[in-house]
């Protein structure tokens, strides 16, 4: 079989990492938690990072009137359905081996993560902004608008007596893996045409 | 500014230093020139080397101190009521203190004794006795609770207790106080002969440690102040000091020290153990209570026992000797080896060592001196392994440092003498202050001593610590005894009397100490698991609520609907799953304690109101930023009243999170 194509079916196949390790992870600390709490983000579920974690997050932000994070949000039925869509596809153009169908693949899969990233800032935004009115404390900006407590897309960032930190986890790299390997798949594959 | 303030600060420093020098003469000089003080200071957030359980002594309970900082952790309530922790208070806890005679709220506690496997400490529990209404209590090691505790029929005065065998197998526990034998109306001045001195062998569960009395033995009435078992090759036998062999019964100062010697008892426990297997010993009734702890109930239960397997030493031959022991001897402590027992005898000039291979010899021999109520003597000379001499006044206890040294507490001089096994040659001695009983090196009563530090643990404190009326701070001190000689690193107060302690490398303890309950394993009768799950039962005059705490309410927090003359049953659960987030609870003019109720937990408070009103309850334990919000009320109507039973939080039925 030719290199490019073994590499497209490996890299589409690579996603598959993601059903079985966590996505994204958003880590709180404080002073009150030397060990922090934390909570991982898979394409099908939140899982806690230490037993009963997304608990104590809950418990913690009700104080600024923060909603609880959801057993399970309708991007949990998307996600997977999507993603193992897009391992059929990409194991079936791998056999094809058409180096510009790797490059059309490669293009989707960029678009589909762009369009998830930015659900998940959507999420982010409306998690740390809708607060309830009878919020027990409320924080103001300097301009006097009320302060939201949105975690960081990806980084670091303060939030009150809190450090907020998002960043990918195992999952992800099995995406950034496949997606490069896809994209190398089309190079490979443009070169073995020419030859 | 700031170089003003630094150089100030230097010179006031200085002046502290060099003004403490001046004055400190020989005496203080010590911490200064041996760095005693930066050897005992653990930095803020760091972590002591050591756990030391010390007995609180007649407070009942059983302390937890780190070393080398000398710092207190915690108080585990184990005998005696603590209202602080609802201990004995609360519906849960009540059991525990139950006994033949009743609840006991009050008892004396002695010897704490960590549990071992293959000889070397395990830290799965830790065992302890009381004297004064004989019991032995065990405390797990992962929750620092009073597990179990069962009592010792037949027995009065449980001191030569609570120590383990090398594998756990038994926990053992003798008597002090001989007393009748069945217990009986007769004439005190009938005490000779008719007064037994029970040894009682708990078998214990490698399991859960569930402890259940194998059998007791009945020896003759004398004294049985300490004990401690073979290791090694004298695994198998446990030595038990005795005094008052003379059988007095009034002023025995005097009358129980008129013998020259008295005896260490050496009991073939593995012998007897193998006779009541195959069926030995009489069954005799008895009542004593047996108390568990369910760490998953949150409860504890008590059950009386109505039968304990009774052993007369005739029973089985081979099995008991007394080896003679100068003058009253108190401590009775077998070397790591397992070779050597040390009779500490405590009017004595010399410390008498016996050897277990001498004294398997001397039986095999036969070379015994008489009998004693049928249980042969052993020759003096022929168990003896050496005697340390002058070693100095009233010996008491010894321990081992693992490296051929052992160390031996001397109340009447009030000193601590280190000296050679074998040689049995004095190597050092230092003064405590003062008047020390036992002492501790962690593991020094194990196969596998770690002999970093020993704690002198004393009966007297007079001027050590800053005056607080006739009543003083009692008192334990650290020493350094890695080198060739000890140093004294540090004094420090502790509970009650610290009458002995168990020492243990944190590394073992640390990673096993549970940080909550989960809540979906707990099966207490009345818990709560939600919210939604609240609500107030009325049964008759009883009223059972079922409450809930998290940050920062309870959950109902209004309650209407209760009656003077009502028995109102508090079940509250505790639904956080945070590390260190108890909450607590306390009602006004409730005739109990608090409530302190840990993550996962549920316990129950009986509140009877006795006048009309509306009346607060809140969280004692300050949980959260709204700790002082955590608070509700109870409406409490006139006997026969038509106010119907209601429940709310915020307004609403309490049915939503």
């Amino acid at each position: 079989m030719k290199k490019s194509k073994i590499l497209m079916i490996v890299g589409s196949l690579l996603l598959l990492g993601l059903f079985v390790f966590p996505l994204w992870n958003i880590t709180l600390e404080a002073p009150q938690y030397p060990i922090p709490l934390g909570m991982d983000i898979h394409i099908n579920k939140f899982t806690d990072t230490h037993e009963f974690d997304i608990k104590n997050i809950n418990l913690m932000n009700h104080y600024v009137g923060m909603q609880y994070i959801p057993e399970t949000i309708p991007e949990f039925k998307i996600f997977p359905i999507a993603i193992g869509a897009m391992v059929v596809l990409g194991v079936i153009i791998g056999f094809i081996g058409n180096h510009k169908l790797f490059l059309a693949w490669f293009v989707l899969m960029c678009i589909l993560g762009t369009a998830g990233m930015y659900d998940f800032y959507l999420w982010e935004y409306d998690y740390g902004h809708n607060l309830s009115p009878k919020a027990i404390m409320n924080f103001k900006n300097p301009d006097g608008s009320v302060m939201g407590f949105q975690p960081p897309l990806f980084g670091s960032k303060d939030i009150l007596n809190f450090t907020a930190h998002s960043y990918p986890r195992l999952g992800a790299y099995f995406l950034f893996a496949g997606m490069i390997l896809t994209l190398i798949a089309f190079f490979v594959g443009k070169k073995e045409k020419k030859a | 500014m700031k170089t003003i303030f630094k150089s100030l600060l230097v010179i006031t420093v200085l002046t502290m230093v060099l003004g403490s020098c001046g004055k400190g003469d020989s005496k203080k000089k010590g911490a200064l020139s041996s760095n005693a003080a930066e050897r005992v200071y653990v930095a803020p957030g760091e972590y002591d080397e050591f756990y030391a359980f010390v007995s609180g002594g007649f407070s009942g309970q059983l302390a937890v101190y780190g070393l080398p900082s000398g710092r207190l952790f915690r108080v585990i309530p184990v005998f005696s009521v603590d209202p602080e922790k609802s201990y004995g208070f609360s519906e849960e806890t009540k059991p525990m203190l139950n006994t033949s005679h009743g609840f006991i709220p009050w008892g004396d506690s002695h010897h704490p004794d960590i549990s071992q496997t293959n000889g070397e400490l395990d830290g799965r529990w830790v065992f302890i006795n009381e004297n004064n209404t004989p019991r032995i209590a065990k405390i797990d090691l992962t929750t620092y609770e009073t597990t179990e505790i069962i009592e010792i029929p037949n027995s009065a005065g449980n001191h030569s207790s609570s120590f383990v065998t090398e594998n756990t197998e038994y926990v053992v526990a003798g008597t002090r106080f001989s007393v009748p034998y069945p217990q009986k109306d007769m004439p005190i001045k009938e005490y000779k002969g008719n007064f037994k001195g029970a040894l009682t062998f708990i078998a214990v569960d490698p399991k859960d440690g569930g402890m259940s009395i194998k059998f007791q033995l009945m020896m003759p009435g004398f004294n049985y102040d300490l004990s401690h078992p073979g290791r090694g090759a004298s695994h198998g036998w446990f030595f038990f000091t005795t005094y008052n062999t003379e059988e007095a019964h009034s002023l025995l100062e005097v009358n129980a020290s008129q013998n020259d010697k008295d005896f260490i008892a050496a009991i073939n426990w593995k012998k007897i153990e193998e006779y009541v297997n195959n069926g030995g010993g009489t069954k005799a009734p008895a009542n004593y209570a047996h108390n568990v702890y369910d760490e998953h109930t949150h409860t504890a239960t008590s059950t009386m026992k109505k039968e304990v397997l009774i052993i007369n030493p005739s029973d089985v031959p081979g099995a008991v000797y007394f080896m003679p022991t100068p003058k009253s001897p108190h401590g009775c402590d077998v070397d790591p080896s397992g070779e050597y027992i040390v009779g500490s005898g405590k009017l004595a000039a010399e410390l008498t060592v016996h050897s277990f291979s001498k004294m398997l010899k001397a039986i095999d021999e036969k070379k015994f001196d008489g009998d004693a109520y049928g249980i042969p003597i052993l020759q003096y000379e022929a168990t003896l392994a050496g005697a340390v001499k002058q070693p100095g006044l009233g010996p008491l206890h010894t321990e081992f440092d693992g490296k051929g040294n052992a160390y031996t507490t001397f109340f009447i001089s009030s000193e601590v003498v280190k000296w050679k096994l074998g040689t049995w040659e004095v190597l050092d001695r230092k003064p405590v202050f003062y008047s020390v009983g036992h002492l501790m090196i962690p593991g020094g009563n194990s196969r596998k001593p770690y002999g970093k530090y020993l704690v002198a643990m004393n009966k007297i404190t007079k001027d050590r610590y800053l005056p607080t009326g006739p009543e003083v701070t009692q008192s334990a001190q650290l020493f350094d005894i890695t080198g060739d000689k000890m140093e004294m690193l540090l004094d420090f107060p502790t509970i009650g009397e610290p009458h002995y302690a168990a020492g243990i490398p944190a590394s073992i303890l640390m990673p096993k100490s549970k940080k909550i309950y989960k809540l979906e394993e707990n099966k207490h009768k009345y818990v709560t698991k939600s919210e939604g799950a609240a609500k107030v039962v009325r049964n008759g005059n009883e009223v059972h609520v079922y409450m809930t705490m998290i940050r920062s309410h309870f959950a109902p927090d209004n309650i209407e609907g209760i009656q003077v003359g009502d028995k109102v049953y508090f079940h509250i659960t505790n639904l956080e799953q945070d590390y260190d987030v108890p909450h607590g609870f306390a009602v006004i003019g409730a005739n109990t304690s608090e409530l302190l109720i840990m993550p996962g937990q549920t316990k129950t408070n009986i509140w009877e109101p006795k006048q009309v009103g509306v009346w607060p309850f809140y969280c004692t334990d300050f949980c959260s930023a709204l700790h002082q919000e955590m608070q509700g009320y109870i409406r409490v109507s006139p006997k026969g009243s038509n106010v119907p039973i209601s429940f709310t939080l915020d307004g609403d039925a309490v049915d939503a999170e």
